[in-house]
């Protein structure tokens, strides 16, 4: 491997292998992940996308009975590795999920969760951080005048941006995104897409999607995995015009899955 | 059950209604010729009112297609066959103008004896339903060895071209008063030429769709 492509990547995944149980999720599992581009998962319920994405941050440790085995390598260091500090990878590798999920306190204490939780105390540091983010996720302009309201009563899409600003505010290297829009209108949808695009200038992202065209939007590269295999990975627009493999030209197509 | 069948159903019928107009259109091809060389007016004229029919089936194409990619966000080989649908339907449309002028050109000439027997161009002109009748075939059946094939003949095509027209210019100095005659006769050279160019371009787009790589089979 040469230096660039070590440079490039933020994550380099070698031969994971995942079981639950006796269940083989994850079969040999090879995905390098570029720093600064947005990564689409595509593929059937129960193909391992979700399983994959959360071995990224080590969410999947919160299953029990899981066992894995190769290497995911962030920035050149073994996740699996047991002296691996699961905060601190945490504070690199945010993520968000499908439905927002705020914590019933302000909007404002919602986003400066992460950073009090790493020790920021001061005001003027965390007002900073606090509106930064939310510009990020393009929720400034419409919650500047209510900060302090509870993040319950902001509306669904509302309510996923600011859960990706709080996953923000501790700075991360690499967001996660788990079916981000599966539970919003199609407008709230566009806008979290199009803050996608705005916030891969800083951030890689890694977004697992049901929605094709999502991905198609979005991502620079999109995977396909089928039953815990890694079928396709490639750029999206091989992937939308020309995939390699028939079984993922079948799934895109609405042929089978 | 099929996951698309209604989808799929609907490109079936794309397909099915490109092939009717790539028929209307070699007929009306051919019409155009008998008009030529039997100095049927009457013939000819009924080409060129023809084309309207062959237009309108070129809308219905466009329209339809345009509806799928508007219902059903197709992608990868779905996609190329809709694009695909698309540029065979514009190169099938050009076939039908091509006949009309031919037929225009036998109503120009009208009744005004040939200066010789024409011999040299219908065999061009069937070389060239040749090229036409095969990438036809080779775009519904998707076929790129026939599609190659059919765009091989493009070149002898050319070449008859080249001799044709000299041959016709040459005939100018002996008979002046049939100037027009001749200039009309070297059109219909000109225009069966530009048919096997088109149907070159459907070679074209037959192996794009099955490859998906473009490809110049007239270099």
């Amino acid at each position: 491997m040469t230096i660039s492509t070590l440079t490039r990547q933020v994550f380099d995944i070698n031969h994971l292998n995942l079981w639950y149980g006796d269940h083989h999720a994850l079969k040999d599992i090879n995905f390098p992940i570029n720093k600064k581009e947005v990564t689409a998962i595509i593929g059937p319920s129960g193909c391992g996308k979700s399983t994959f994405i959360k071995t990224l941050n080590l969410m999947i440790n919160m299953v029990p009975n899981v066992k894995m085995t190769g290497e995911i390598n962030f920035n050149e260091q073994n996740i699996l590795d047991e002296k691996m500090d699961l905060v601190e990878l945490r504070r690199h590798v945010g993520m968000v999920f499908q439905k927002g999920n705020p914590f019933p306190q302000s909007i404002y204490d919602n986003v400066a969760y992460g950073p009090r939780v790493h020790g920021m105390k001061r005001k003027t540091h965390l007002d900073e951080v606090v509106i930064k983010a939310l510009m990020d996720v393009a929720l400034w302009e419409e919650v500047k005048d209510r900060l302090n309201a509870p993040a319950l009563g902001l509306s669904g899409g509302q309510q996923q941006r600011l859960c990706i600003a709080r996953a923000l505010a501790t700075k991360p290297e690499v967001l996660l995104m788990d079916e981000p829009t599966s539970a919003l209108d199609p407008i709230s949808t566009l806008k979290i897409e199009e803050m996608i695009l705005e916030l891969k200038e800083k951030y890689t992202i890694v977004i697992v999607t049901h929605n094709m065209q999502q991905a198609s939007r979005v991502s620079d590269k999109t995977a396909f995995f089928l039953m815990g295999e890694l079928i396709e990975l490639d750029s999206t627009s091989n992937i939308f015009s020309m995939p390699k493999d028939s079984r993922t030209e079948g799934y895109i197509t609405g042929r089978f899955g | 059950m099929s996951t698309r069948s209604n989808f799929d159903n609907n490109l079936k019928e794309l397909k099915d209604l490109l092939l009717t107009m790539a028929e209307k259109s070699e007929h009306a091809i051919k019409e155009a010729m008998i008009a030529l060389l039997n100095q049927d007016i009457k013939k000819a004229k009924q080409v060129i009112e023809g084309d309207n029919e062959i237009d309108d089936l070129e809308y219905e194409i466009n329209n339809k297609a345009l509806l799928l990619i508007a219902r059903e966000s197709p992608v990868a080989t779905d996609l190329r066959k809709i694009n695909v649908a698309l540029k065979v339907s514009s190169e099938v449309e050009r076939f039908a103008d091509i006949a009309v002028n031919i037929a225009k050109s036998a109503v120009h000439i009208g009744s005004e004896r040939h200066i010789k027997e024409i011999i040299d161009i219908p065999k061009m002109m069937e070389m060239a339903l040749e090229m036409v009748s095969d990438s036809i075939k080779a775009y519904y059946s998707e076929d790129i060895t026939l599609a190659k094939k059919s765009a091989e003949k493009d070149d002898e095509v050319d070449k008859m071209f080249g001799s044709l027209i000299q041959e016709l210019l040459s005939y100018i100095p002996q008979n002046p008063n049939s100037t027009n005659q001749i200039i009309q006769l070297a059109f219909v050279c000109r225009y069966i030429e530009r048919i096997a160019d088109h149907s070159t371009n459907i070679a074209e787009n037959v192996i794009y769709l099955v490859t998906g790589n473009r490809v110049n089979l007239n270099a």
